[in-house]
């Protein structure tokens, strides 16, 4: 990528711009590289409240208790955060919470760091295995059109959805 | 009785939380959803988890930030807190002015056959909240500082946490939905009419 790992792309603005469309006004997140530009607009917006979570699980249960009070949240996370939901999860598909998180991968093309691997490989199963559906965006116009899919079937058809922004679409960390 | 711990819960919670019913409570599971639902009736105003033990002092973090205008209580136990005791972190960081945590420490893990937990061997959660940023919070151990306590609950400057130390004396056996979309149905459905009847109101 000639503008570098983790650099801003349109892409990402064009996904605040969609999030905050559609009502989204929480964003909760650990921070990844990835999602960079998505936590340094929602700090910067007045409108949304952005939350730093000390674990990932913590933000499955925040969008929750956003949904209580009729708002709309999103968590953002990296692929390993995954495994650190898994119980929570379980409100989700319990309570049939809408549900939206976006996880930027790791640990799949062209990864650097074997560290990362096994929870890559470990996404997909284990959030499907949980009753979320996993949808993936591999190409820079996959993103909008696959988010928007997702705040559908979360808002619409009361469901939880994990968008895997794939490695393909940020690139591999250079190490 | 435990002369360390002379409060008993079915007492001590209704003391300290009072009339709950203009506030919106999220519970803990086990011991803390039984006390709740037995003071609310299981109350459309209470979402109280049945597990995803660790997620109740988050998931009413998200509710208070999205709600401002609504006072909203968490109630949850020792072991569910210590589960995920950095979401405290979390709140010292949001300083949203309208939570107050209550958590009513026994000492064990009660639904499980009362082990221990960490509260029981030194771990005290009221200096673990004062840490994290949580500018007001209390301990609770003895009749006398039940009232002032209760007042701390529902004072609006911001987020605070009470620790409520109860011997093991186990929680009202009540009976409560576990559905846990059907609950989330109720409570959605009477915070909207709430708000419909403030705005006729006004």
């Amino acid at each position: 990528m000639a503008e570098g790992y983790g650099a801003p792309t349109q892409w990402q603005d064009d996904l605040y711009t969609l999030l905050r469309s559609n009502g989204v006004t929480l964003f909760c997140y650990v921070p990844d590289g990835g999602h960079r530009t998505l936590i340094d607009r929602s700090m910067a917006d007045p409108e949304v409240i952005s939350v730093p979570l000390t674990t990932e699980e913590e933000g499955v249960a925040m969008c929750a208790g956003c949904h209580l009070a009729d708002a709309r949240g999103v968590l953002l996370m990296q692929s390993s955060g995954v495994g650190n939901c898994v119980n929570m999860f379980a409100l989700v598909q319990g309570g049939r919470f809408p549900f939206v998180t976006l996880v930027t991968m790791r640990g799949e093309f062209g990864e650097m760091n074997p560290w990362q691997i096994p929870m890559g490989r470990g996404v997909q199963p284990v959030v499907e295995a949980m009753g979320l559906h996993c949808l993936r965006a591999e190409s820079p116009e996959d993103v909008v059109p696959t988010v928007q899919a997702a705040l559908d079937m979360a808002y619409r058809s009361d469901q939880g959805v994990a968008v895997l922004l794939t490695q393909k679409l940020i690139g591999a960390k250079p190490f | 009785m435990d002369t360390d711990r002379p409060l008993d819960r079915r007492t001590a919670v209704p003391a300290l939380v009072g009339d709950p019913s203009d506030l919106l409570v999220v519970c803990g599971l086990a011991g803390a959803a039984k006390d709740m639902a037995h003071l609310t009736g299981d109350g459309d105003n209470v979402y109280a988890l049945a597990g995803a033990m660790g997620g109740a002092t988050a998931m009413g973090l998200g509710l208070a930030l999205s709600r401002p205008d609504r006072q909203v209580l968490v109630v949850t136990g020792d072991g569910e807190l210590l589960m995920n005791v950095g979401t405290l972190a979390t709140v010292g960081v949001m300083q949203p002015p309208n939570l107050s945590i209550l958590c009513v420490d026994n000492g064990h893990y009660g639904e499980t056959g009362y082990q221990p937990t960490h509260t029981q061997r030194g771990v005290d959660l009221e200096v673990i909240a004062r840490g994290s940023a949580i500018p007001v919070t209390r301990s609770v151990s003895t009749p006398d500082e039940i009232a002032p306590a209760a007042r701390l609950l529902r004072e609006g400057n911001g987020p605070r946490f009470i620790l409520l130390r109860v011997g093991i004396e186990p929680p009202p056996a009540v009976r409560r939905s576990l559905d846990a979309a059907e609950r989330k149905t109720a409570f959605r459905a009477a915070l909207r009419a709430s708000r419909t009847a403030d705005q006729a109101s006004e």
